[in-house]
């Protein structure tokens, strides 16, 4: 084991090394290129046995990818945003082959207007795909993400591919002391790829991906897929009792941050959850009562976990740095389908934050934790919050009169 | 496979690789091309395919080949064939995949994806030099989706989307692709059948991408009686509108010239997707046109008709 200061994008690379991958079709894209980059360099160098090509687009790196893993070697591939949509097509149907790949995306708001900041418009428009999503908040946990994503994704149970997401420039350029560890630990954690299950081979013929006529196979096909990725949540938790057993660090499918004795609670994902956790410590620091959960894994949405971490809770601030337009934050929603059965549930508010990578600023997270205590008990609340400052409004005004245009 | 060439019908492959009983319609010209192709191809074959016609070949839990087979999109038939092939490569090399148990890799696609949709992707197999062979079945339309326009459908061609007949000429696939100077590429008829045959049989010495578009009559979208299609297909050659060819390396050659050419009214008038071209009343000026661009065809290449 090592130390060394890493980028998120550099720590993912390090987790592809480490998986001892056979192949990667890719396609570069600001911000994911550096985990692409640094992968062409290790293996045009010998420190990686493993193919790399460059495809003419995302939607061919993606059929690459799947198509690889159907014949039965370990693929990785990366992409973002603009990219992640237009291979988009091709996630249905890799998800439809029941292959492991593991794919890393480095979240960037989507067009338009074009940006480079990050926000989880991207990677939540393929909640629905049949990837499982794995959300990292720091550069270790994105390398430790990779390894347990193949070790989910290749389990026979599962067979499922699977999305390890960082947040663009707040984590893919941000650097911090990663662990690198050793081969020989890795390899114990994660053998390396023998499939038991069907791949191309001349004594065997195998026809993959076919069609059905009738509505009643395709329903049973694509039901089967939900059961794998609900059987993923155990399959998940063992994976998690296995890498801290190996490697120390623990993971689960949530986070609770001082969340124990906590009344009013932010629920955040990925790298800005640790704006959230300063927040929180300062709330606490003035007696407010707070704590947040993280959510670790979207895909399968670990239900159970959530509602037995925030039933009892006075009120809970879902901040959504996404917004499905015309109806709000998505992961407000889902949390909020979660509880609706529960007796005793949670007040509930939706605050919208961080799109296309704006800050959250600790003026907003007081915001945000004065609603929550106002909130609690009332019985209507205006939803959602889009989270933005008196500054940034002047600031925008200043920028109309410019363009000179409403 | 020995490397004379085939000189009769009669040296074929008697091996059949895709079998009777699929869903295609009677008398399609593509499945005839297929059953030529796969005879000549083999067994040790994985099958990629784009969206097209030939996708209900293989329907849950049948399949009419002896190979495997992949179905990915529309799109990307090529990029999962790039996948196929660099994983098998991968697997051999690494001594998990003994190399007489490799398998040859085929895109199979209709003229909607090869065309038009899936030409990014087709584009990119090639300039990468992809160990494959790509089969294109051109019925000159949509086929799958009821016969509407594609980048393959020829001048004055009636289809679902040019109900009065297409105003501009074919797409010219056979130089889009020549321009990437692949190691082998032609053009195949199903009614030409030897022909077709030594053409894999050239092609097999090369390493890199591997194509061939056929020509194939759609009794559907055509409306044709399904029993001359191979008359047809045979008409398109005879009147010089399909030329048999191919292209090693980007330099190009007939394999055959009809001795005499038949007028192209003949190929035209068996058709329903051109009737409106004879009735109510002839049109000359098409059908005069349409000869025409037959006659510049070849006499870019010294043939006069």
């Amino acid at each position: 084991m090592k130390k060394e200061m890493l980028t998120g994008n550099t720590a993912a690379a390090w987790g592809v090394r480490l998986a001892e991958i056979d192949y990667i079709p890719a396609f570069p894209i600001t911000p994911q290129t550096e985990i692409i980059e640094t992968l062409s360099g290790w293996i045009s160098e010998g420190a990686m046995d493993a193919r790399f090509v460059t495809m003419d687009s995302e939607h061919s790196m993606v059929a690459a990818a799947g198509a690889a893993s159907a014949t039965g070697v370990r693929v990785f591939t990366a992409t973002s945003s603009q990219g992640l949509m237009y291979g988009f097509e091709m996630l249905y149907t890799v998800a439809g082959w029941r292959v492991p790949l593991v794919m890393i995306n480095v979240s960037r708001g989507l067009s338009s207007p074009i940006t480079l900041g990050p926000d989880h418009n991207d990677i939540l428009a393929a909640r629905d795909s049949g990837f499982l999503q794995i959300h990292c908040e720091n550069c270790q946990e994105v390398l430790d993400s990779v390894l347990m994503a193949y070790r989910l994704a290749e389990d026979e149970r599962v067979l499922l591919p699977v999305f390890v997401n960082l947040d663009g420039f707040y984590l893919s350029f941000t650097r911090e002391p990663v662990e690198i560890p050793d081969m020989d630990e890795v390899r114990r954690f994660l053998p390396s790829y023998k499939p038991e299950h069907a791949f191309f081979n001349a004594n065997r013929p195998m026809a993959q991906g076919v069609a059905v006529l009738g509505g009643a196979y395709y329903s049973y096909f694509k039901y089967q897929m939900h059961l794998a990725s609900q059987k993923a949540l155990d399959v998940y938790k063992e994976i998690c009792r296995d890498f801290e057993k190996e490697f120390g660090r623990k993971y689960d499918a949530i986070e609770e941050y001082r969340l124990e004795d906590a009344e009013y609670v932010l629920i955040m994902t990925n790298s800005f959850s640790t704006m959230g956790k300063a927040a929180v410590n300062r709330a606490r620091d003035q007696g407010i009562k707070a704590g947040l959960l993280r959510l670790r894994l979207l895909r399968p949405f670990p239900e159970e976990d959530i509602r037995n971490a925030i039933r009892e809770k006075k009120s809970v601030g879902v901040i959504d740095q996404n917004i499905s337009v015309g109806k709000g934050g998505i992961l407000y929603s889902e949390v909020a389908g979660c509880l609706y059965n529960e007796k005793q549930r949670p007040f509930l508010i939706s605050f919208i934050g961080g799109l296309g990578g704006k800050d959250i600023s600790p003026q907003e997270f007081e915001f945000i934790f004065g609603q929550l205590i106002k909130g609690a008990g009332a019985e209507k609340v205006e939803s959602p919050h889009l989270l933005y400052t008196q500054e940034e409004w002047e600031e925008m005004q200043k920028l109309k009169e410019i363009a000179g245009k409403e | 496979m020995s490397t004379e060439p085939i000189k009769s019908i009669k040296d074929l492959p008697l091996d059949e690789n895709l079998f009777p009983g699929t869903p295609a319609c009677a008398g399609c010209g593509g499945l005839l091309t297929l059953r030529h192709c796969l005879k000549m191809l083999g067994d040790k074959v994985v099958i990629v395919n784009a969206a097209g016609c030939f996708t209900l070949l293989s329907i849950y839990p049948f399949t009419p080949f002896k190979s495997s087979w992949l179905y990915t999109a529309m799109a990307c038939a090529p990029a999962g064939a790039q996948g196929v092939r660099d994983a098998l490569d991968i697997l051999i090399e690494k001594g998990k995949l003994n190399p007489g148990d490799d398998l040859k890799v085929l895109v199979l696609t209709g003229d909607g994806a090869a065309y038009d949709m899936g030409l990014s992707s087709t584009s990119g197999a090639i300039y990468r030099n992809l160990d494959f062979y790509y089969i294109c079945y051109d019925n000159e339309a949509y086929g799958n989706t009821g016969f509407q326009q594609s980048g393959a459908t020829p001048f004055a061609s009636r289809t679902k989307t040019t109900p009065i007949g297409k105003d501009f000429p074919k797409k010219d696939l056979f130089e889009i692709w020549n321009s990437h100077k692949p190691p082998y590429l032609a053009t195949i008829s199903p009614a030409y059948p030897v022909d077709l045959a030594n053409k894999f049989k050239k092609a097999e010495q090369y390493k890199g991408p591997k194509l061939f578009i056929s020509l194939t009559p759609c009794p559907p979208g055509w409306s044709t009686d399904p029993s001359h299609t191979f008359k047809l297909a045979k008409l398109a050659v005879d009147t010089g509108i399909w030329a048999l060819k191919e292209s090693v390396s980007g330099e190009v050659k007939h394999t055959f010239v009809p001795g005499k050419f038949k007028p192209v009214e003949e190929y035209l008038k068996e058709q329903g997707r051109f009737s409106h071209l004879f009735k109510p009343e002839r049109k000359e000026e098409t059908l005069g046109k349409i000869q025409e661009m037959v006659n510049e065809y070849w006499k870019q290449y010294g043939v006069l008709l």
